[in-house]
């Protein structure tokens, strides 16, 4: 029994140290879940292995290597997948119940928000610099400057697709969902971002498909982050890319939006959350 | 006496489905409250409106004098709130679920550990500090759950149905500690509850039905309400004994079921009466003191368990 119980003291809770004490809870999870930790550094070595070793040696594209073509593109499907996948998460708090008591507790929704963004970015960024790290044995020219913004760009790009992951997550109350998901939505956001094959460039005569692949691509938040972080690793391209100004911009302003929606979502109640 | 919690003209809907109907309740300071009600009556309603996981549509509800729609924020400092279904992280350790916990309330450093230690050791978790939560059995986790609650220290605790898949020994310990927070610290507890034993324990106790509130006082009132002996006669044909009492005695049974009930002040009196009167009609006939149970049925005109 409480020896002293004063009541009338309220601790005010910071809500950035919120945020952070969530973060660092989705990364203790994410630690103790083995095979998420298999699957996370296995993803990286794997993709590394086949494209590195496998393709390279077959396809050649005009001025630059196959790896060095596919090295951004890859980082980016890391990033989306695993940002993205990180938000399941939501949907088993929920149905562990663990959100509840989040729900409840005195801080703004936008902490609740930011602490599960940055524990999948976190999450998303191991990931990806370890297939960075990886893909620098085959991408010969990159600074020690080019590696530090590519992981600042990196971290840019993750925050928004985590925060596109907790809106897709936070309605749905099952994880089998999330699969669904992942075919209509994630792959062509992949196919589609001039990870696979690049932008139709209008210098050139374009056909009436070319034309709206064109326009779809340039509407797809991904491909202005493939070709940012191209512009990091390859000075010269023969492929048509945004500029880097262009790019900065479209994912800064992609991940602003996204967490104001992700923010605004939060405020809402599932029936998940009423059971 | 002052008022804890103050609930003004409430109502709730899910689409078609009025859950909760024009509410009005006080709840005094430092005692343990119950809401009583059988499933649907309203009460996890009520319960998710005052621990503002859920917007409330119509009335007010205020805690300590705070409006939990307007000032929730507030609201939710002095309120701890312990859920029917877990709300522990599995994959984390007991000191981990606690430290999380602090931090959702800005509670750190010495005050921390203080709090954190203090709570172990009263509920008797400490040995399991570093154990996840989930390789603890139910009871346990119960605990842990009631450490959490109580890590801010609320003025107001609020269980929703606490005993749930407790063994006896467990739910016993339950109160006994709720008892103790009570006497010892002054914190008001308000659960709710569709066990009618369990109701029993509270100093005061809210009757729901079909989101209305049909009674509100203390256990012993209730029962003084439904008037002297509860008689409850079991046989075939309930309508046309009910009538026939009603003629020859002047009394006004309630016919539920295959069940007459009547409420006397002289019961074991009319019981020999009934039975030399009736006694070839009547299967079974009960005499009490009354339940919770025959104050449900007389406020209501419903069993408690349909």
């Amino acid at each position: 029994m409480p020896s002293s119980y004063p009541t009338g003291q309220l601790a005010i809770a910071s809500p950035w140290r919120v945020a952070v004490q969530l973060a660092k809870r989705e990364i203790v999870r994410f630690f103790r879940q083995r095979n998420r930790v298999v699957g996370a550094v296995g993803q990286p070595v794997l993709f590394w292995l086949l494209f590195g070793t496998g393709l390279n040696q077959s396809f050649q594209m005009q001025g630059q290597s196959f790896s060095e073509y596919y090295v951004p593109g890859t980082i980016v499907l890391i990033l989306l997948f695993t940002a993205i996948f990180s938000t399941i998460s939501i949907i088993e708090d929920r149905n562990e119940g663990f959100l509840q008591s989040v729900l409840v507790a005195p801080i703004p929704t936008w902490s609740m928000v930011l602490g599960k963004v940055l524990g999948g970015t976190l999450i998303a960024l191991i990931q990806a610099i370890l297939f960075l790290a990886l893909s620098l044995l085959l991408v010969s020219k990159i600074s020690v400057m080019g590696i530090a913004i590519s992981v600042v760009y990196m971290t840019l790009i993750a925050v928004g697709l985590t925060c596109l992951g907790f809106v897709l997550a936070w309605k749905l109350d099952s994880t089998q969902g999330f699969h669904a998901i992942m075919g209509v939505l994630l792959m062509p956001m992949w196919l589609l971002s001039g990870a696979f094959f690049p932008v139709p460039d209008v210098q050139t005569q374009l056909t009436m498909g070319e034309k709206i692949l064109r326009t779809v691509m340039l509407l797809n938040p991904t491909t202005y982050a493939v070709a940012g972080l191209r512009r990091v690793f390859v000075e010269q391209s023969n492929a048509w890319m945004p500029s880097v100004a262009l790019c900065w911009t479209v994912t800064i302003t992609f991940g602003a939006i996204m967490f104001a929606s992700a923010t605004a979502i939060a405020r809402t109640r599932t029936a998940g959350d009423l059971k | 006496m002052s008022v804890i919690v103050n609930v003004d003209s409430l109502s709730h809907r899910y689409g078609e489905r009025q859950a909760l109907s024009n509410l009005n309740l006080t709840v005094p300071d430092g005692q343990i409250f119950a809401i009583l009600g059988p499933n649907g009556g309203g009460k996890t309603t009520f319960f998710r409106l005052i621990s503002t996981l859920m917007p409330i549509q119509s009335g007010r509800i205020q805690v300590a004098n705070l409006d939990v729609s307007s000032q929730t924020h507030l609201v939710r400092q002095r309120i701890g709130v312990v859920f029917q279904s877990p709300s522990l992280d599995k994959k984390l350790t007991v000191a981990e679920n606690l430290r999380h916990q602090a931090a959702l309330y800005g509670i750190r450093g010495k005050l921390l550990r203080d709090r954190e230690a203090e709570l172990m050791r009263s509920l008797g978790i400490t040995d399991r500090a570093n154990e996840r939560t989930e390789k603890l059995s139910g009871g346990l986790r119960r605990r842990v759950e009631l450490a959490k609650g109580l890590l801010h220290h609320p003025q107001l605790l609020i269980l929703d149905e606490p005993s749930t898949g407790l063994d006896p020994g467990v739910r016993a310990d339950l109160w006994s500690y709720l008892g103790k927070l009570r006497n010892e610290a002054g914190v008001t507890i308000l659960f709710t509850t569709h066990l009618l034993e369990e109701a029993e324990r509270a100093d005061r106790i809210a009757i729901f039905h079909q989101g209305c509130l049909v009674a509100n006082d203390s256990p012993e009132n209730l029962r003084a309400s439904v008037g002297g002996d509860s008689i409850q006669i079991e046989c075939a044909e309930p309508q046309q004994l009910g009538e026939s009492i009603a003629a020859q005695f002047g009394l006004q049974p309630q016919v539920i079921d295959s069940t007459v009930r009547l409420e006397a002040p002289d019961g074991h009196r009319l019981v020999s009466e009934l039975m030399q009167q009736f006694g070839k009609r009547i299967h079974a006939i009960r005499l009490g003191k009354p339940s919770l149970e025959d104050v449900f049925i007389s406020k209501t005109g419903h069993h408690f368990w349909e």
